[in-house]
C-alpha cells in the first residue's frame, strides 16, 4: 500500500477511535459517511456493527471500538465511517471523528512498541511521533483480513 | 485473423462435442445413415476451415477420419475398433486446439500414429474390393496426406468403390469425392426436413428451436439439439455457414437469427437488470405510502416494462440442460468399455432450460454421478442375466419442472446400496456409532455415502472410488441451493434426485420477522405458511423444551429463529418496529415449513409481511462463515435484510434437530411396541365436543334404550335390563337427558351387577397407542390421551362403578371376608394401574397395587400373605421376566403364581416368560382372561390349603 520506491512521503486520514488518534492511507479510503439503518447480522462475531446500504452497494461496518476493545459510546454511537474497498467488497470501518490529511515522510514511522496489545499491534504497521499525539498507521488490509479466522473461531 | 480464429476455435469444440456424442450414437446403430451424416459433415467442415486458417496438422487429422467415415458412408462395416480410433482422433483433435487457444499455433510435431491407424482401418475396410498392391501404397503414402489439395480425377461414380481405388491410393479419397460425398450428404436447401441441422440455420430461430426439440425427441437421444439456435448460447449456427468459411462473414448475418454474445455482456446485462428492479422496488415501495399519487400509472407501467425485461434477460440466460449432458454418451460409452460393462444411456428432458450460471455448476456434479452410477451402480454384464436383469444396464437421466425447480434425476437399474456394507463403512470410519446406526431407516443409512471421506467400493478403480465424490456433488448442489436426495432398493437400482433452483440471481422472498429484525425466506424452500395460535388447531406443543407442531399427521420439528440466530428479545432496542407481538405467549407464531432434503421442518418466526422479488447479493467475505444466511439484499426501502438459507439452519441446529426427530421416532415407536401398545378404545362424546374414550375392554355391550323405558325410582334412573334393574349414570351432568327416541349407553356388568353409563353418542371405535399425556385432577378422569390428533379424556371406570352399586367393589370382600385372595399387581404406568386394579377389585380380589418391581419385590419378601403376583413385563429397572426370577429364586416366594400382564404377545415371549417362572401370560386388556388367569392361580393354592 506504500510505495516506498519514489515517494518517500505518505498521506493519511486522520480519524479519531475513543482517544487514540489513528492514521489510514489515503488512496485506501473510500469515502466518509454516517452510517445508517444498519442491520445486525446475526451470529456474526461482535466487532461487525452489521451492514447497510450505501448508495445501492451493501457495506459491511465493523465497529472499531470494539475490534480495538474501547468501551463503545455512552450514546449509541451515531459515529462516522471510512469506506474501504477491500477484494472487491464494501467496508465501514465506524470511527468518532474524521480529522485532517497528513504527509508524513515514511522515514518517521517508528515500529509498534513491543508492549503493545496485540489487538492493536496486530492491525497497525506503525506509529508516527506527532507534535502533542502519537499517531497509530492503520494496516487497512490487516484490520479486515484479520476478521475471518476470528469468526472462525467465534 | 485472431477473431475469425476465437470463433474457429469455439465453433470447432461445439462440433466435435457433437461429433463424440453423434459417433456413440452411430456405433449403436450402425446402420443410420442420418447420424452419418451429420458426424461426417461435421468432421468435414473442421477440415475445411482449418484447411482455410492453414492449420495443416488439424487439417490431416480430419481428413484422415473424414475418410474413414466416407468409407462407412460407402457402407463398410462400423467395428467398435474404428469409432475407438476416430474418438482417439477426436480427442487429440481438442488437445491441439487447446494449444492453438493458449499460444495461437498448432503443436509441434505430427499425428502419424493415429493417421496411419485411421489409414489402415480405412484400408482394411476398402481392402474386401481393393487392388493387391494397395497396402505398398499405403505404406509410404504418408506425406501425400497432408496435402489434401492433390487432387486426382474425379472417379465418375462415387457409388462404385472399384473405380475409385484404382484410381487413387487404396483406403483414400480424393478431395474432390469427399466434396461431392459432402454436398450429397447436405441434403441443401430443397433438404429433408428432418436434418434440423440444416434448416435451423435458414429457419426463425424459434421454428428452429422448436423443430430441434421436436427432431429431438424422435431421436434416440436427445442431447442432438444441441445445435439448436439459442439467443442465449447461439450455438452451432448452421452448418452452411460454418462451411463457407471465408462468405461467412458476409453472409452469416443475414441468414442466422441468432448471434453469439459474449457472456460478460450478458452478465452486465444481468446485473444492470437487478439494479434496475431493486430501484423499481425502491420506487413501488414509496408510491405505497403516497396513496394518490400521479405517478401510480407510468409506475405501473414501469413496474411492468422491468418484469418484462427481467425475464427476457433471465431467458438470454437459459440454455437447455442437454448442453451439460453433452460429454455423457462418450464418457458413458468409454466407462462401458473400460469396465467392460454393458451401458445404455437413457436421456429424457433435456430441452428443460435453466439458467446458465446454474447449468455450469451442475455440469460437474452431474458427470461424476453418472460416472458413479455407472462404476458403483451397474452390476457388471455377466451377471446380470442372472439377476433376471437384462444384460445391458441402464442409466437413465431426467430433467423437467417442478414448481421454481428443475429436479435431474439419476437412475440405475443395477445393484442398489447396499445397506450392510454402507454400515459397516460407517463403523469402520467412525462416521457414527453403532447405537445410532441402529436406529436409523435403511434411507438414513444409505444417505451416509454423502458424507465427506465416504466411498464403498473396495477397489479404487480410475473411475471412482476415491472417496472424494458424493459429498463433493452434494457440497456443489447446496451451494447452489439445492438439495440432493437418494432412493436404493437393493438389487433393484438408485435414483438420485436433484433439486437447483432455475436461477440465482433473482428469487422470490418471503419477508420474515424475526425479534424484530427482518429477514428473507426464498420462496423456493417454504412449503408452506402456518400460523400458530395458543387456541387453535395448530399450536405449538413442547416435548423436554424442544418446540413441535402436529401438522396433519406428522409431528413437525420446529425452530425458533430468534433462538437459533441468537436474537434477544430486548436487542430490539436499535430496530424501531418491534412491537407487542414478541411479548406473546410463546405458542403463537408463524411457522414457515422448509424441506431440506428428506427433512421437512418448521421455522418460527414473529410475523410475516408480503413477498418480494429480490436480488441476492453474496454476503461479504468476512460473514461468509455465517452458514444460515444465503447472501444479503437491499429492500424497496432501502434496508439490507439477510436471506435465511434453510439450509444452513437445518445444518446449524442440525445435530439437535436429527436428534429430536430420532427421539421422537423413537418415541413413537417403542410406543408402538411397548407398554402402551395399540389398544381398542371406544369414543364417545358426554356433555362436550370434545371425544372421550375408554378402553372397549372394560364395557361389556353398547346398547341403545328408548328414553320412555327409563325409570325414576329412588332418586336414580333406571332401566330394565335383562331381567334386572340396571341403574343409569350420566357421564356428568351436562350429558343431554333425551325426552324421547333411543339414548345410548355403555354397558358396564360383572356377575349380577351391571351399570348403564349414558352419553350423548357414541363416536368411533379405534386402535390407538394409548399415552396418556395429562394425569387428570377431575374425578373420573384417568387423564388426557392423544386419540385420533385428537385431545381426548380417558374416563376412569372405576369412579362410576360404585355410583351405581357402593359394594360394586367391596360386596366380594364381604363374602370372601379375610380369605379373600390378595394380589400384587406391578405395573409402572399409572394408567394401567388404575385401570386394571379395579377391574381386579370387581372381581373380588384384595389388590396392591407398585409402580415398581423393586419396591413390589421389598414388599413381598417384608410381607408374604399375598396369593398371587401379576406384574407387567415391559417395565424400567426391574422388568417382569427379572421381577418373576427373583421371586421364583426366593424359597419363601417360590409358591406364588405370577401372572404376566403384556400387551406383546408372540410365542417367543410366552416361551421366554415360562422360563422365567411366569405361571401365566396374559395380554393387557384381557379382562376375562387376567380374571381367569388368576382364578387359576389361586385353584392349586386353595387346594393345597
Amino acid at each position: 500500500m506504500t510505495d516506498v520506491t519514489d515517494n518517500p512521503t505518505n498521506e493519511f486520514v486522520t480519524v479519531k477511535i475513543g482517544p487514540q488518534l489513528f492514521g489510514l492511507p489515503i488512496n485506501r479510503v473510500h469515502d466518509v459517511f454516517m452510517p445508517e439503518a444498519i442491520t445486525m447480522v446475526p451470529t456474526s462475531t461482535p466487532e461487525i456493527a452489521g451492514v447497510l446500504n450505501l448508495r445501492g452497494r451493501i457495506v459491511t461496518a465493523i465497529d472499531m471500538r470494539r475490534k480495538l476493545g474501547i468501551a463503545p459510546l455512552e450514546d449509541g454511537g451515531s459515529s462516522l465511517a471510512v469506506g474501504i474497498e477491500f477484494r472487491g467488497e464494501s467496508y465501514g470501518l465506524m470511527i468518532d471523528a474524521v480529522g485532517e490529511v497528513l504527509r508524513l515522510t515514511e522515514a518517521d514511522i517508528d515500529q509498534n512498541p513491543v508492549n503493545l496489545d496485540s489487538r492493536w499491534s496486530s492491525i497497525s504497521s506503525g506509529v508516527y511521533r506527532l507534535e502533542g499525539e502519537l499517531m497509530v498507521i492503520l494496516d487497512v488490509d490487516r484490520v479486515l483480513a484479520t476478521q475471518m479466522p476470528l469468526v472462525k473461531a467465534a | 485473423m485472431d477473431d475469425l480464429l476465437s470463433e474457429f476455435l469455439i465453433e470447432t469444440a461445439e462440433s466435435l462435442d457433437v461429433v463424440d456424442v453423434e459417433l456413440v450414437k452411430f456405433e449403436q446403430d450402425p446402420n443410420n445413415a442420418k447420424i452419418l451424416d451429420n458426424i461426417f459433415r461435421l468432421v468435414h467442415t473442421i477440415k475445411g476451415t482449418c484447411g482455410f486458417l492453414e492449420l495443416p496438422r488439424l487439417e490431416a487429422l480430419a481428413h484422415a477420419g473424414e475418410t474413414l467415415m466416407g468409407k462407412f458412408r460407402d457402407g463398410e462395416p462400423v467395428t467398435q475398433t474404428a469409432v475407438t480410433v476416430i474418438l482417439q482422433s477426436i480427442d487429440r483433435i481438442k488437445d491441439h486446439l487447446v494449444v492453438l487457444e493458449e499460444s495461437g499455433h498448432e503443436p509441434e510435431g505430427d499425428d502419424q500414429d493415429l493417421i496411419s491407424q485411421l489409414e489402415q482401418l480405412a484400408l482394411q475396410g476398402g481392402g474386401e474390393v481393393g487392388e493387391p498392391e494397395a497396402p505398398d501404397q499405403a505404406a509410404d503414402a504418408v506425406t501425400s496426406d497432408d496435402e489434401p489439395s492433390a487432387t486426382t480425377p474425379a472417379p465418375e461414380d462415387g457409388e462404385e468403390p472399384d473405380d475409385l481405388d484404382r484410381e487413387l491410393r487404396p483406403g483414400e479419397v480424393s478431395l474432390d469425392e469427399l466434396e461431392r460425398a459432402f454436398q450429397a450428404a447436405d441434403g441443401p436447401d430443397i433438404g429433408k426436413p428432418e436434418q434440423f441441422w440444416i434448416t435451423d440455420a435458414e429457419k426463425a430461430a424459434e421454428a428452429a428451436a422448436s423443430e430441434g426439440g421436436d427432431t429431438a425427441a424422435s431421436a434416440a437421444t436427445p442431447v442432438n439439439e444441441a445445435p439448436k439456435p439459442d439467443a442465449a448460447n447461439a450455438k452451432q449456427p448452421g452448418a452452411e455457414r460454418a462451411a463457407d468459411g471465408a462468405a461467412r462473414g458476409g453472409e452469416g448475418g443475414a441468414r442466422n437469427q441468432s448471434i453469439r454474445v459474449n457472456v460478460d455482456t450478458l452478465e452486465q446485462l444481468m446485473t444492470t437488470v437487478s439494479e434496475l428492479v431493486l430501484t423499481r422496488n425502491q420506487l413501488l415501495e414509496i408510491d405505497r405510502r403516497h396513496e394518490d399519487s400521479e405517478f401510480n400509472v407510468p409506475l405501473q407501467r414501469l413496474s411492468n416494462v422491468t418484469a418484462e425485461l427481467q425475464e427476457s434477460v433471465m431467458k438470454t440466460r437459459m440454455q437447455p440442460i442437454g448442453n451439460a449432458w453433452q460429454k455423457l454418451p462418450r464418457i458413458v460409452r468409454d466407462l462401458g468399455n473400460e469396465l467392460d460393462k454393458a451401458i445404455e444411456l437413457e436421456m429424457v428432458g433435456a430441452e428443460t432450460e435453466l439458467d446458465r450460471q446454474v447449468l455450469e455448476l451442475i455440469k460437474d456434479p452431474l458427470t461424476h454421478m453418472v460416472r458413479n452410477s455407472a462404476d458403483h451402480g451397474l452390476e457388471d454384464t455377466a451377471d446380470r442375466p442372472a439377476l433376471g436383469k437384462p444384460e445391458v444396464g441402464t442409466i437413465r437421466l431426467s430433467a423437467f419442472h417442478e414448481g421454481g425447480h428443475i429436479i435431474i434425476q439419476i437412475a440405475d437399474d443395477g445393484r442398489g446400496i447396499n445397506v450392510e456394507k454402507v454400515k459397516s463403512k460407517v463403523l469402520e470410519k467412525g462416521l457414527a456409532t453403532k447405537e445410532d446406526i441402529d436406529k436409523m431407516t435403511e434411507n438414513q443409512i444409505q444417505k451416509f455415502i454423502f458424507d465427506p471421506g465416504f466411498s464403498t467400493a473396495t477397489q479404487v478403480t480410475s473411475v471412482s472410488g476415491r472417496g472424494v465424490g458424493m459429498d463433493v456433488v452434494r457440497t456443489n448442489i447446496e451451494l447452489i441451493g439445492g438439495s440432493i436426495d437418494l432412493k436404493s432398493v437393493q438389487g433393484e437400482g438408485t435414483t438420485f434426485t436433484i433439486k437447483i433452483p432455475l436461477t440465482l440471481a433473482i428469487v422470490s422472498a418471503l419477508i420474515v420477522e424475526s425479534a424484530g429484525q427482518r429477514f428473507a425466506i426464498p420462496q423456493l424452500s417454504v412449503v408452506e405458511l402456518v400460523r400458530a395460535q395458543t387456541n387453535s388447531d395448530h399450536r405449538i406443543e413442547t416435548i423436554n423444551n424442544t418446540p413441535v407442531l402436529r401438522l396433519r399427521n406428522k409431528l413437525l420439528p420446529l425452530i425458533q429463529l430468534d433462538e437459533t440466530l441468537g436474537l434477544e428479545a430486548d436487542d430490539e432496542a436499535a430496530v424501531p418496529e418491534a412491537d407487542d407481538e414478541t411479548e406473546q405467549a410463546a405458542e403463537d407464531g408463524f411457522i414457515i415449513v422448509t424441506q431440506v432434503g428428506a427433512l421437512q421442518f418448521g421455522i418460527v418466526v414473529d410475523g410475516v409481511f408480503h413477498t418480494e422479488e429480490i436480488v441476492v447479493k453474496p454476503m461479504s467475505a468476512m460473514l461468509k462463515d455465517i452458514g444460515m444466511f444465503s447472501g444479503n439484499t437491499i429492500l424497496g426501502d432501502g434496508s439490507v435484510i439477510m436471506i435465511i438459507d434453510p439450509n444452513g439452519i437445518a445444518q446449524a441446529v442440525g445435530t439437535s434437530l436429527a436428534n429430536t426427530l430420532e427421539e421422537l421416532e423413537n418415541e413413537i415407536e417403542t410406543a408402538a411396541t411397548g407398554n402402551d401398545s395399540v389398544i381398542p378404545m371406544l369414543l364417545f362424546r358426554a356433555g362436550s365436543r370434545e371425544p372421550k374414550a375408554v378402553p372397549l375392554s372394560l364395557v361389556t355391550r353398547l346398547e341403545e334404550i328408548d328414553v320412555a323405558t327409563i325409570e325414576h325410582t329412588n332418586d336414580r334412573d333406571t332401566v330394565q335390563y335383562r331381567g334386572a334393574i340396571m341403574p343409569l349414570i350420566y357421564v356428568n351432568d351436562q350429558v343431554t337427558r333425551r325426552t324421547e327416541g333411543q339414548q345410548p349407553l355403555l354397558v358396564f356388568s360383572d356377575d349380577d351387577y351391571a351399570m348403564g353409563l349414558v352419553v350423548d353418542d357414541i363416536v368411533d371405535i379405534v386402535e390407538e397407542t394409548l399415552t396418556i399425556e395429562i394425569q387428570s385432577e377431575t374425578p373420573g378422569t384417568l387423564g388426557s390421551a392423544i386419540i385420533k390428533e385428537r385431545a381426548t379424556d380417558v374416563l376412569d371406570v372405576g369412579h362410576y362403578l360404585p355410583m351405581a352399586f357402593e359394594d360394586w367393589f367391596e360386596r366380594k370382600d364381604v363374602s370372601l371376608s379375610s380369605s379373600a385372595t390378595k394380589i400384587l399387581f406391578v405395573d409402572d404406568s399409572a394408567f394401567f394401574r388404575n385401570m386394571i386394579t379395579p377391574v381386579l377389585r370387581a372381581a373380588g380380589y384384595d389388590v396392591t397395587s407398585f409402580g415398581s418391581a423393586k419396591i413390589a419385590l421389598e414388599k413381598l419378601k417384608a410381607a408374604s400373605d399375598f396369593d398371587v403376583v401379576i406384574t407387567d413385563v415391559e417395565m424400567p429397572e426391574m422388568d417382569g421376566f427379572a421381577f418373576a426370577e427373583a421371586i421364583n429364586v426366593n424359597a419363601k416366594l417360590k409358591h406364588l403364581p405370577v401372572i404376566a400382564l403384556s400387551s406383546f404377545n408372540s410365542p417367543a415371549l410366552v416361551a421366554r416368560g415360562r422360563k422365567a417362572g411366569f405361571f401365566d401370560y396374559v395380554a393387557k386388556f384381557d379382562r376375562e382372561g387376567l380374571i381367569a388367569a388368576v382364578k387359576d392361580a389361586c385353584a392349586p393354592v386353595s387346594a393345597a390349603a
